[in-house]
This record gives C-alpha cells, structure tokens and sequence, in this order.
C-alpha cells in the first residue's frame, strides 16, 4: 500500500461558480480512508504554488476518490483548472478521523460551508443515518443537496441570508433542535466541521449543555504527516499536530 | 465507478490509456528531474564524502525541523538509504512553541515561525534516538539553549549516547532568546564553540550559520578558528508576509523564516562565501528539492547538503536525489563525489583540490 501515489483526473465537475467536485483515479494500491481523513493534494509542476493543499475526502469508492473543494488562492485555482486525464501526486490517508460514537450515543452531524465535505463520509457509514444540520452564507453555497437527501439523514438547512432552509447560524439552529421536546432524553454525541468560529460557537454549547463531542479543524500545513509541527493548535494537553493527532479533536480538548 | 455521485458521467471521456498518464507524470516530475530507483549499478558509484571523522555514505542529509524525528518518514522512505538525518532542534527542556497560524506559503518558498516546539532532551533519549539507531545511518542532533552552559549539558549527554554529531543552532530567527545572540555576535560564538567543542572531544561539531549577518566569510572563520569540524548553511531568511484583506501578518509570530526554492540561489552564493573562506568541510542547505540543486551546491563547494522544504513537497526527495546523483556521475563518467565538490569553474578559485 503506498501513503503517496500518483492519480489521475476522471473528473472535475463545476457545481456552481466556487465549488467544484473533483473526482480521482489513484495509479497505485492505497488504503482505505476513514471519515473525517485527509489527503494532500499536489497538482502543478511549478513551484508557485510550492506546498500540497490538504482536503478531506468526500467519499471513496473502489475506484476513484472524490473532493469536494472551494476556490480560495493559488492552490485551488490551479485545480480547478484540472481536467480529464491530467496526473497528479497525492499523500494519504492522513491524519485522526471521527471516532465512533459509544453506544447509547445517537449522532448529530453539523456542517457549515465546505465542512460537508467531511462529515458526508461519516454519514455515509452509519447504517442508521443520523441527523445533519448543514448551513451556509447562501442557497448557492448549500451543495451536492439531492445526494444528502439521498443518503435518508434527516437534513436541516440553513443561511445566514434566508435564501434557503431556516434562517440563521447552525448554532441557532442546533440549540432550537437540543431543546425541541423530541431530543429530551436522548444523548447526543456531536460531529462538527466548519469555519472556526462556528466550531468555537457549537464547542461553547456542547459544554453548556453537558454534550460530548467533536470538532475537525483546519490549519494551515506544510506537510500533513506530523514532521514540520506547522499546524499545531493549543490543546488542554499541549500543542497538537492538525494532521496527525487531528484534524479531529474532542470538543472539550480545544482552547479556542 | 458504480454509486459514484458524478451527473456528467454520460460524458465523462474514456479513461486515458497508461502512457499518456505516464507522459503527463513526467512533466510533474521536473521538481524532481531524476525519478530513477536505486540500481545495483548505483552502488558501485563512490557517493561517499567525510565531514570531518563523520563518513557518510552519501552527500544528502535531511535538514533539521522538517524531517522530525526520522520515523514520520518511514511510510515513505528507506531511512537506511540516506547520509545522515539531522533531527528537529532539541533544547533541555520540552518547548512549546508558537502559536497558530505557524506557517504560510509565498512565491516559490514559505514562512515558518515553529519557535522550536520540541519533546526536549529526555523526551527524545527515551522515545525518539532508539528509533533512529534502528538504521544505518548517520544521527546528527541539532541543539538550541539559552546559555553556554545549557549548550555544553545538551552536548555532554547526546554525545555520551553516542550520537553520531552535533549540529549547533545557532541561527533560530523564531525565538525570543538564545539562539540567534550566539549567531550574529561572533565573540560569544566563538564562546560558545570552544566551551562545546571541549566537552564533545571527537565526536563532529556542525555549526549552523545564520544568513543574518554582514559576512559570511567573517562568520565562517570565526567558527573554523574556535574548533568547529564543520559549518551549515544556510537556516531560514527572517520574513514577513501580509494578508491584505485583514491587514493581518500572516503568522501569529508577525515574521518567520522563509525557506524552499525562492532562497536557493542566495544560499548558494553564501555556501560557495564560506567555501572559499575556510578549509572544514561546509554543508549546504537552501531551497534543495532535485539532484541538480544538490549538485549546483557540491560544485559551489558543498561537502554535503541537507534537504529541508524539499522533503514537504516530495517526501521521497532525498532518496531521489541520492540516486539522481549517481545517475550524473554515471552520465558523467566520473568515479566518486569528491571530484565533483568545489569544481565550480571560470572563477578564480574555482577547484580547491583541498576537499
Ligand atoms: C484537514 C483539512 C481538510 C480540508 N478539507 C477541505 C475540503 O474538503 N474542501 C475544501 O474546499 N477545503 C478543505 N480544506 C481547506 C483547504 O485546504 C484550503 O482552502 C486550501 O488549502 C486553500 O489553498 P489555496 O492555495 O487555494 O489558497 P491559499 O492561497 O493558500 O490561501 C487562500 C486562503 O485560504 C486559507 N488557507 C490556506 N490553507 C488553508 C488550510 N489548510 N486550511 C484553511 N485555510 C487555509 C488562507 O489562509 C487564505 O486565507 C481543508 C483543510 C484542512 C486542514
Ligand atoms: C518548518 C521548519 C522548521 C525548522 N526547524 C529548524 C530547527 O529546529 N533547527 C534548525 O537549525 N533549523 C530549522 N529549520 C531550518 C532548516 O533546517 C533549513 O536550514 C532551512 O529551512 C533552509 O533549507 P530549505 O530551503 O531546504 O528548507 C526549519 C525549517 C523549517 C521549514
Ligand atoms: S502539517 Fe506538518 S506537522 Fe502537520
């Protein structure tokens, strides 16, 4: 099995003006992923932009690995201009996934913006699939929606600017959904990716309300197998590692 | 491709046959001109080269900080294989380090403001060298203290585990002290190299070089003359970057240390400086990431070269160049590596058949 192999490009599919799915093809035997795992992406040949990006993977199948990815800089511009057949080098799977939650523990799943792209997998292996609170800016911004209905979770949507779904944050969102009268008694175990400051928000909820849980985060790396220590965030137990003792971390563990 | 969610799949194109692929990789592949595995033939090549009573079995070196301790390597690479593997900085005591964001990228290279986060000496004697004596090669340790004195402990214990050499940094731009004092002030440079020299006797001494000062040649002598077996250069260039939708420095530290390509050719002026200006052996490092680069550097007057940035790009880096430099003596028809170091021509002092 090789931890970095080349792939090439099967697909990379426009989903609106930003985001875009990109489907690979991997040359060489890998290993299997596991929800909430990541891989670095390497796409040029020039040094500009130099480093591989990191990318959770949407979903895996015999075949082919897929990502679902945002515009942002160089990197991503560079990717999306990626097409059919083109080669590139990929580092994976890295990194801490989701843990399973213990038994008795029902999962809720909430995703903000791009964050979907690595809860999908976890919903996806959950035989009982569990409920998913997904906002965004926009109505434009809430994707791949047909195949999270497909997936039969309980979808809950919402944008900040009403276009879609209910209005408001996720976290307005999940505290209605906490105190609805249908979550007394249940023991949730929460499964958070997104923007900081929405993971920040949902961590201070879960330990107002006593709810275990857990939060994928994201820094900037530069080698994504735990050798530069350039994307060590402060925990309660020291520095952690984003790539490897992460991206997944215990709610409780972060110091925001 | 069943239960694959892709709309377009009615118009997806035929799966490119394995050659074209292939001829795509290759162009990938510039960053590392010379992919070839190691060959029975390589071996008979003589990579061999000696910094001070250290032999390495070949030139390429991992730089430390970006190479961990060796085992987050190991999925990709044959530790064995390599010259030498220099370890993160090591201080007495754990470090911390700075906080998030630690890292960005820039043109060609990248910033880093770590600030030397490490396990500390007896974190890493317990956990991490008895992982590194597992290979056949050589364990340069590279150390950091506040003081002489915490310099000279560091050294004392490495080198009665029998560390294969010490690397003084001297030359951190992250931290607050320590460190770069030593660096740019070249009496207590001097200090510090005589005090540590003394207590690890025979065992190699590497004095890593700031690029921070006037000159390198000044430096270079300074270290030679108080007893360094070696020096190493070049750490990473004090920077700064700027995020101009926040108006933010884009580390938390404000600057850091840019490293990779974009400070290649300065550390190369700089390596070939010291070169002219001492007769220990000088190792290179800055911005290596194929065997041309490696070369560029021996011919400048390089007895080694450590990879740093190089090995985030490609982790199979080093190994790469180790065989894509017996590819060149090969292509070159020449016999060892030695012929090659200080062998820039058309300047003045162009071969010095000291190396
Ligand atoms: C574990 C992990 C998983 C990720 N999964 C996904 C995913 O599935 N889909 C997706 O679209 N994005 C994902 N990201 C974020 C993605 O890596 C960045 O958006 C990407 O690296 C930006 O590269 P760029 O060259 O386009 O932008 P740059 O020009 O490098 O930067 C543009 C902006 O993006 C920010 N940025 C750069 N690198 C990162 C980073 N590593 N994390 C967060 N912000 C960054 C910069 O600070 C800057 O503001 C993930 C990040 C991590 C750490
Ligand atoms: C993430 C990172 C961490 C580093 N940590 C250290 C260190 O602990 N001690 C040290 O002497 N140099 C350290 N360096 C400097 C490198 O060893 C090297 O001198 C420098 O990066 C230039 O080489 P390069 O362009 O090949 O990376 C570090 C560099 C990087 C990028
Ligand atoms: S990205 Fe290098 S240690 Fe995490």
């Amino acid at each position: 099995m090789y931890k970095i192999f080349k792939a090439k490009v099967i697909d990379n599919l426009p989903l609106n003006k930003k985001n875009y799915l990109l489907t690979i093809e991997p040359l060489d035997p890998i290993s299997e992923p596991s929800p909430g795992q990541f891989y670095m992406v390497g796409t040029g040949n020039s040094f500009d932009p130099l480093l591989k990006r990191p990318f959770s993977y949407f979903r895996k199948t015999a075949q082919a690995i897929q990502f679902l990815y945002t515009v942002k800089g160089k990197g991503t511009a560079q990717m999306k201009a990626l097409k059919p057949g083109d080669g590139m080098q990929v580092i994976g799977p890295l990194g801490t996934g989701y843990p399973k939650p213990p038994k008795g523990y029902i999962p809720l799943l909430i995703a903000g913006g791009i964050g979907i792209a690595s809860l999908f997998s976890l919903a996806e292996c959950f035989t009982k699939k569990p409920s998913l609170i997904y906002g965004s800016r926009c109505k434009d911004d809430l994707l791949i929606l047909n195949e999270l209905e497909k997936l039969g979770s309980e979808l809950i949507t919402c944008t900040d600017d009403c276009s879609f779904g209910r209005e408001g944050m996720v976290t307005d969102v999940l505290t209605n959904f906490l105190d609805s009268p249908s979550s007394k008694g249940t023991s949730y175990m929460i499964y958070a990716c997104g923007p900081k400051p929405m993971l920040a928000a949902i961590s201070q909820i879960a330990l107002d309300k006593h709810i275990k849980g857990y939060v994928s985060l994201e820094e900037n790396m530069a080698c994504g197998f735990g050798a530069c220590l350039g994307c060590s965030v402060k925990t309660g137990k020291g520095y952690k590692r984003v790539c490897k003792e992460g991206p997944v971390f215990p709610i409780e563990d972060i110091v925001w | 491709m069943k239960g694959l969610y892709c709309p377009l799949a009615h118009s997806r194109p035929d799966i490119h046959r394995d050659s074209e692929v292939n001829s795509v990789f290759d162009s990938i592949q510039i960053r590392s001109r010379t992919i070839q595995s190691l060959t029975t033939t390589d071996y008979s090549m003589d990579l061999s080269v000696n910094i001070g009573k250290l032999k390495l079995k070949n030139p390429v070196m991992t730089a430390s900080g970006t190479f961990g301790y060796g085992e987050e390597y190991a999925d990709f690479v044959d530790l064995n294989l390599l010259g030498g593997i220099v370890v993160k900085g090591i201080s007495l005591k754990p470090m911390e380090g700075n906080p998030a964001p630690r890292i960005c990228e820039t043109p060609c290279g990248m910033l880093n403001a770590i600030g030397l986060q490490n396990v500390g000496l007896k974190t890493f004697l317990r956990d991490k060298l008895p992982y590194l004596r597992n290979f056949d090669t050589k364990i340069v340790v590279n150390i950091l203290g506040n003081s002489v004195q915490e310099y000279v402990r560091l050294a004392k214990t490495l080198v009665d585990t029998g560390v294969d050499g010490i690397e003084l940094n001297v030359s951190c731009p992250n931290v607050k002290k320590g460190g770069m004092t030593f660096g740019i002030d070249p009496r207590s440079l001097a200090k510090l190299i005589t005090a540590v020299k003394r207590t690890v006797s025979s065992t190699v001494l590497i004095t890593k070089l700031s690029p921070n000062v006037s000159s390198i040649p000044d430096f270079s002598r300074v270290a030679e003359d108080a007893g360094s077996d070696a020096i190493s250069l070049i750490n990473t260039i004090p920077a700064l970057s700027i995020d101009t939708e926040t108006w933010k420095p884009r580390l938390a530290n404000v600057t850091g240390g840019l490293s990779g390509p974009a400070i290649k050719p300065i550390a190369l002026r700089m390596v070939w400086e010291a070169s002219q200006a001492v007769s220990i052996p000088v190792i290179g490092i800055g911005g290596i990431t194929n065997a041309l680069d490696a070369l560029e550097f021996l011919l400048a007057g390089a007895s080694a070269v450590q990879v740093g940035t190089g090995n985030f790009l490609n982790p199979k880096a080093t190994i790469e160049i180790i065989s894509g430099l017996a590819a060149y003596l090969r292509r070159k028809n020449i016999q060892t590596i030695g012929d090659i170091i200080g062998g820039m021509k058309g300047t003045k002092s162009g071969h010095n058949p000291d190396h």
